[in-house]
């Protein structure tokens, strides 16, 4: 290997360009974004706290099955997806839908999986965004073998591979970090370490020292970085995707954050963590710093504040607009795309059930005309 | 030109020519480059096709499997050789949970031409881990085909069918059968992939198998033919889906059933086929379907894989059994 071994481990503290108030530190390890850039991320930052919001409410009015929120961890999904160019690829996880709506994915089409009308709602190849991984690193995998497509192809595209803490614990992680840095793929691991798998804090998971130091057990780089400093994941992210890109393999981001809401609605987290831990981490709201950083640079005006808000308030309307239209997925779906031509065995299931609806079909409505009949009396 | 070939050697030219037919197929697995593989089916193709589509692997049946759908997603057909049956369990996970659903997920969006060879069955006297049949695992997971070749012929026809089929496949090989030498002909016409065969016909009784079993089989029917007993032997070839035509019309004409394979019998192909023949020929059945198959155990150290694996002799005592009613 050509590179120093120490070159390949974490820095002592992670990245960090502003403080919890927003004020800029005396970060030297990588430049600042530029303003425009870190402009551009505070609008995705608002619009994407606001989908969070909205999609919590939507769990409570019964409009969607479930929302795994990544509230309080936005600047990690801003940060995953506003690096890509077009070409690139997002492989994200369950908690990433704000990401997943960041690389141009209509609202309504992310939230297809969550509202239970089918596994994915969007394609795939229009946006450069794999399905959300359900379960745990099984995208990270898939993620790998993308990128060594794109390899084999000539292609400079690079892939971003999101996955939590608790990922981090899988095989498929190992593996695919493994066979990453063994072809030298160009694929930024991008791990949201929020401090809990559901209920289980990090020191189940790992004894490391960090998760990035896992990387150098890999031949790779790792970084940690403030999760909730868009700035430094900005910085950061680029970094490794421009290393990417130009054909110098992968890199291990781990983004020191935290889930601000439990795991999901159906979760209780008042039974394994502190409110005061919580408190703690809700002051360092990554929206709050970013605002003030901007506000002293002034580089935030009223007027750019409203019409985020209203960019905000309009995605949120989208978002309840789609979900209010009762979608009732087709029963005949369940037999189409198994395979690429459905097999004999699948006709004739198909031609049961089909059989099956018509009679019930058949019967609701002999029921309504009995009891039309009984009220016509 | 008929040409005399191993097993081995049949399925090296079928992906020989699929290489050289498609350049978005490429080959990975453990030792498949340099080396050829532990049975030699790759050898010689790094050398014509290079190591970018001959791809040896870290050893990680999970990695090879996950990172196949990655390049599948791109257009990539890739067939992944996972090196012994009892090897392929760690890939289980993104065969069955992600390889499995992606079309489905995706509304058909992404479609899934992944192939998994799997050198599979006993015989070969090897340790363990090394000589199971672990079909039934995937014939339950909806979103798969499966298939299993029994003769050289086979073997260079249907891998490349495996390959131009876009849904996931999962490719059986016999191991056992690796080296035994059949009948090639490069230019004939194929039978569809799925389709079940009647190898050789037969009056009293059907006996069904596939992959090394059709050996068996047939050794059977020669010893039953010589006592007088006509034994109808099918080549299931395709395990999911299993093409019941063949094999329901002969039920209706025997009127008796034996179904034979090497994995244990509890949940497995042979009571799928026994259920079916149930429900499709009930009238015409004589005796119920029996199946003869790998006892409900662990399968057994080398010294005693003969006591387990069912040969000739248990064949034809269900066979017996079956025409005693």
């Amino acid at each position: 290997m050509a590179h120093e071994d120490s070159e390949l481990l974490p820095g002592e503290t992670p990245v960090r360009f502003l403080d919890q108030d927003g004020r800029a530190l005396d970060e030297t390890r990588y430049p600042m974004p530029p303003l425009s850039e870190l402009q551009a991320a505070y609008r995705a930052l608002v619009v994407a706290r606001r989908i969070n919001e909205q999609c919590s409410a939507l769990v409570r009015q019964g409009r969607l099955a479930v929302y795994p929120s990544s509230h309080g961890q936005e600047a990690c999904e801003v940060a995953a997806a506003l690096p890509l160019a077009e070409r690139d690829w997002l492989f994200p996880t369950y908690r990433d839908a704000v990401a997943v709506i960041g690389r141009g994915v209509p609202p309504a089409e992310a939230m297809v999986l969550l509202q239970g009308d089918w596994h994915s709602g969007y394609d795939p190849r229009e946006h450069g965004v794999a399905p959300q991984a359900t379960p745990l690193a099984t995208q990270l995998l898939h993620a790998a073998g993308f990128a060594h497509a794109a390899k084999l192809r000539g292609e400079d595209t690079v892939v971003v591979a999101m996955c939590g803490d608790g990922a981090t614990s899988e095989g498929d992680f190992h593996e695919a970090l493994n066979l990453a840095a063994v072809f030298g793929l160009a694929v930024v691991f991008l791990v949201q370490n929020n401090g809990f798998a559901i209920s289980v804090p990090l020191s189940r998971q790992t004894a490391a020292a960090s998760l990035a130091h896992k990387a150098i057990g890999y031949g790779m780089p790792g970084v940690r970085v403030d999760g909730n400093d868009a700035a430094a994941l900005l910085a950061v992210m680029h970094a490794a995707v421009d290393r990417a890109r130009a054909g110098g393999g992968p890199t291990l981001v781990e983004a020191h954050t935290y889930r601000i809401q439990a795991h999901t609605n159906a979760d209780d987290d008042t039974r394994y963590r502190d409110r005061a831990e919580v408190q703690e981490w809700v002051a360092r709201d990554p929206l709050i710093r970013l605002r003030s950083y901007l506000r002293v640079c002034d580089a935030l005006s009223a007027a750019a504040e409203d019409e985020i808000t209203a960019e905000a308030e309009a995605v949120a309307a989208e978002l309840r607009d789609a979900l209010q239209a009762e979608h009732v997925p087709d029963p005949e779906d369940l037999f189409r795309h198994v395979y690429a031509e459905r097999t004999p065995r699948l006709e004739e299931q198909w031609a049961m059930l089909a059989d099956e609806l018509a009679r019930d079909a058949e019967s609701e409505h002999a029921e309504s005309e009995h009891a039309e009949h009984e009220e016509a009396r | 030109m008929i040409e005399s070939l191993t097993m081995a050697k049949a399925i090296n030219a079928g992906l020989h020519a699929a290489m050289s037919a498609d350049d978005k197929v490429l080959l990975m697995g453990e030792d498949i480059g340099t080396l050829g593989g532990v049975f030699r089916v790759t050898e010689g193709l790094k050398n014509a096709f290079g190591e970018n589509r001959v791809l040896d692997t870290p050893l990680a049946e999970s990695g090879i499997v996950g990172t196949a759908i990655g390049l599948a997603m791109r257009g990539y057909r890739p067939v992944c050789e996972i090196q012994f049956d009892g090897f392929i369990f760690p890939g289980f996970d993104q065969i069955t949970t992600q390889l499995a659903k992606m079309t489905a997920r995706h509304e058909g969006l992404l479609q899934m031409p992944v192939v998994i060879r799997v050198p599979y069955g006993g015989h070969i006297g090897a340790i363990e881990h090394h000589s199971e049949s672990p079909e039934a695992y995937f014939a339950h997971t909806p979103g798969l085909r499966l298939v299993s070749p029994a003769t050289a012929q086979d073997g260079f026809t249907m891998i490349q069918q495996a390959i131009a089929s876009n849904d996931p496949v999962l490719f059986f090989e016999p191991k056992s059968r690796y080296w035994q030498k059949g009948e090639v002909d490069r230019e004939a016409t194929a039978a569809p992939l799925h389709a079940s065969r009647v190898i050789r016909t037969g009056s009293d009784a059907t006996v069904i198998g596939h992959g090394a079993m059709i050996a068996t089989l047939l050794q059977a029917a020669e010893i039953a033919a010589e006592e007088g007993t006509s034994l109808e032997v099918i080549d299931l070839r395709s395990l999911s889906p299993i093409d019941y035509g063949p094999i329901v019309e002969s039920a209706q004409k025997t009127g008796r059933v034996v179904v034979a394979h090497e994995a244990p019998g509890n949940a497995s192909i042979g009571s799928e086929l026994a259920a079916t023949i149930t429900e499709r020929a009930f009238y015409s059945l004589q005796a119920p379907v029996l199946r003869v198959t790998g006892y409900d155990v662990p399968y057994p150290p080398a010294k005693i894989e003969a006591v387990f694996l069912p040969d000739a002799d248990r064949v034809l005592d269900a066979v017996d059994r079956v025409l005693a009613y």
